[in-house]
């Protein structure tokens, strides 16, 4: 049986390790909730890697179908193509392209698929994949064929939440919400992505990364890939760990919005001391 | 198996359904939860939940559920380390012998036996009948026999913190009837969508329809037609209160109003301020200064019915503000019709009206302003701010009547 038990450079929390396993066992989808910036993408590729299999990953876009997903029969070139009398017209399955979830599915060898953001599609578009999810087959009309799934594939699906996930969609996964790291766990990812870092600034840079996400009027709120931007600048400038917290410098690469750059300001100035109302 | 759980989560309005039992029978059955609390906590909420705004929920039926497991949780670290290692059952054990001394024991018995033993023991037994031990007949330990017995250690060591987890509410903040963020508003605020392609836009999809007739008329020779896609007709017209006695509310008012603009799914949005209740005229920033002002008839005029409109205010002031001539006491502007009179107009105009109201509704009926909201409620369908609320808010707007 699969076990995952995170890798060199995915650092994996015992809650989200027990979900994937359990999603393994049970060979159902497996929905991650979180953050932007929690590392809900990273899962996907740290468990192929961990396992071994390959990964293939479906991107949603607000204009994404379920369809697509599955096959996609290009009618127009067939037309186009049956014009000019090109050879091989009257083969329909050359006009047949899986798509992500369909490839997944054709694969002699188990792999991971990963629906990206799958929030980002019309409300309607979780709904549409219930059967193939549920099943891991589907039909192509136009060739009478079956695609179904010789090994069921392990699936992550990410979500940010933008939009609701309908509850017959959510019944069928098992649901992982990723809390934004704490301090300790932070402190350990960071170590993955940087060699040798220095153990004080790393607590420096920390300490004023808190106070900042902690600032109420932060709408954006800066999170792990961000943080690990701002280390590399510190690092590079050479910069005194113990004036982090005062001066914020670099501050631009946390915070990407003006308001939210003039709101740290207007902290800094307080000493990230909350007002009192 | 714990059906009555089953039954316990459905009632604390987690919405269980037989299958997802099942799946959790499923995980039982394939040893997923070791047979440690701790893990049936989580393989049982993996399944079970659906959303963070429902942990909180789970939490409570779980730490309710298995609330009487608790008393045990006072077991020291020393007596668990040696639990871990458990010896074999002794070859000769007399099984017989165990049903009759333990057989008759009841649950308080057995709890007794357990603070009495927990206050003697020093250290480790193994294959006896009276200490807590591995591998004997007693009624405490594990990996012995005994027909009644509370099991201590051997994979349920984690026992306590599953039921301090469900204890702790650590997820208090993400249940549903909480106040909102910006992203909870702007996922609300999607459900606000007409569809129409009888808009304005590229036209970018294939009419397979009109493409098959041109393609005849041509002749056979492919004609592709294509069609605008289709669009959100949905046009909002939101009026914020902005008057003192909304301070306190700023923030909660501030997150709507981040939602409703980054909201750009609209095919129109018009935002306007008021202080305390609408009269001729309206703001257009949150100042309420009469400079950048707008006639509340210009509004009424020029907005035409399709147009749906949110009241954001606590619907608190006095009574005169509401009923009276000249009840505006805003930098002496005088109204020439009472608010409720307004309030009527833009109800009258426009089909689809509701409030929200950041104060509880718990509170309506005894906060300041009780009489107002009263009279204001009877008007406009006032909803409190609250995520499930205004999503039963928004469908009720979205809904023609």
């Amino acid at each position: 049986m699969n076990n995952f038990n995170g890798s060199n450079e995915y650092v994996v929390s015992d809650d989200l390790m027990r979900s994937v396993n359990i999603s393994m066992a049970l060979e159902k989808p497996l929905l991650i909730k979180g953050e932007p910036g929690t590392g809900k993408t990273m899962l996907a590729d740290a468990i192929s890697k961990a396992l071994g299999k390959k990964l293939i990953i479906w991107n949603i876009k607000s204009t994404t179908k379920a369809q697509d997903g599955l096959y996609v029969y290009d009618t127009v070139q067939r037309l186009y193509d049956s014009q000019f009398g090109t050879e091989g017209v009257n083969d329909i399955k050359k006009y047949i392209k899986l798509g992500k979830l369909g490839e997944a599915f054709n694969s002699d060898e188990q792999v991971v698929l990963l629906i990206d953001e799958i929030d980002k599609a019309d409300l309607e578009f979780p709904n549409d994949l219930l059967w193939e999810l549920d099943k891991m087959e589907f039909y192509i009309p136009e060739t009478k064929e079956t695609i179904k799934a010789k090994v069921r594939p392990i699936v992550i699906i990410t979500s940010n939440a933008e939009k609701e996930l309908p509850d017959a969609f959510l019944r069928r996964c098992i649901f992982h919400y990723i809390e934004f790291p704490n301090a300790e766990m932070m402190a350990e990812i960071i170590k993955v992505h940087f060699n040798n870092i220095d153990e004080y600034l790393l607590e420096k840079v920390l300490e004023a990364f808190y106070l900042i996400r902690d600032v109420r009027d932060v709408q954006k709120k800066p999170s792990t890939s961000e943080v690990i931007d701002w280390i590399q600048a510190l690092a590079i400038s050479g910069i005194d760990p113990d004036t982090i917290k005062e001066t914020v410098p670099f501050a631009g690469v946390l915070l990407k919005k003006n308001e939210d750059l003039e709101a740290v300001e207007k902290a800094k100035e307080r000493g990230f001391v909350r007002p009192r109302w | 198996m714990f059906i009555d759980f089953f039954y316990k989560l459905r009632e604390t309005g987690l919405d269980v359904s037989v299958n997802e039992w099942l799946t959790v029978m499923e995980a039982l059955k394939k040893n997923l939860c070791k047979s440690s609390l701790t893990e049936f906590y989580y393989v049982c909420r993996s399944i079970v939940v659906r959303s963070e705004s429902e942990f909180d929920k789970f939490d409570t039926a779980f730490a309710d559920y298995f609330k009487d497991i608790k008393k045990f949780d006072q077991i020291p670290q020393e007596i668990y380390d040696f639990l871990e290692n458990p010896k074999e059952m002794a070859e000769d054990f007399d099984k017989l012998a165990a049903d009759l001394r333990n057989g008759n024991l009841t649950l308080e018995d057995l709890q007794r036996l357990l603070r009495e033993r927990l206050e003697e023991q020093k250290e480790r037994h193994d294959g006896g009948i009276y200490w807590i031990g591995t591998g004997g007949g007693s009624t405490m330990g594990h990996s012995g026999y005994s027909p009644k017995g509370i099991r201590v250690g051997g994979g349920e060591g984690r026992l306590r913190s599953a039921l301090q987890m469900a204890g702790e509410h650590n997820y208090k903040d993400f249940r549903e009837d909480n106040i909102l963020d910006t992203r909870q508003l702007q996922v609300a605020f999607r459900r606000l969508r007409q569809f129409s392609s009888r808009v304005d836009g590229p036209k970018t999809e294939l009419d397979v329809e009109k493409t098959i007739q041109k393609t005849c008329d041509n002749a056979g020779r492919l004609k592709l037609v294509f069609d605008r896609p289709r669009q959100n007709t949905v046009k909002l017209i939101v009026l914020f209160d902005s008057g003192g006695s909304m301070h306190r509310y700023s923030q909660m008012c501030s997150a709507l109003f981040q939602a409703v603009s980054k909201s750009n799914h609209f095919k129109d949005l018009k935002i306007y301020y008021f202080h305390n209740c609408i009269y001729d005229q309206l703001y257009t920033t949150p100042e309420c200064i009469y400079d950048k002002s707008v006639e509340t008839n210009w509004v009424l005029r020029n907005l035409n019915k399709d147009y749906k409109v949110i009241f954001v205010g606590d619907a608190a002031m006095s009574p005169t503000e509401l009923l009276s001539v000249g009840g505006n006491f805003y930098y002496g502007v005088f109204n020439e019709e009472p608010g409720i009179e307004w309030i009527r107009k833009f109800k009258k105009k426009y089909q689809n009206v509701i409030w929200l109201n950041p104060i509880l509704e718990s509170r309506w009926i005894h906060t300041y302003g009780y009489d107002t909201i009263r009279m204001i409620s009877k008007e406009v369908d006032m909803y409190e701010l609250t995520v499930s609320r205004m999503e039963y808010a928004l469908k009720k707007l979205i809904a023609s009547k």
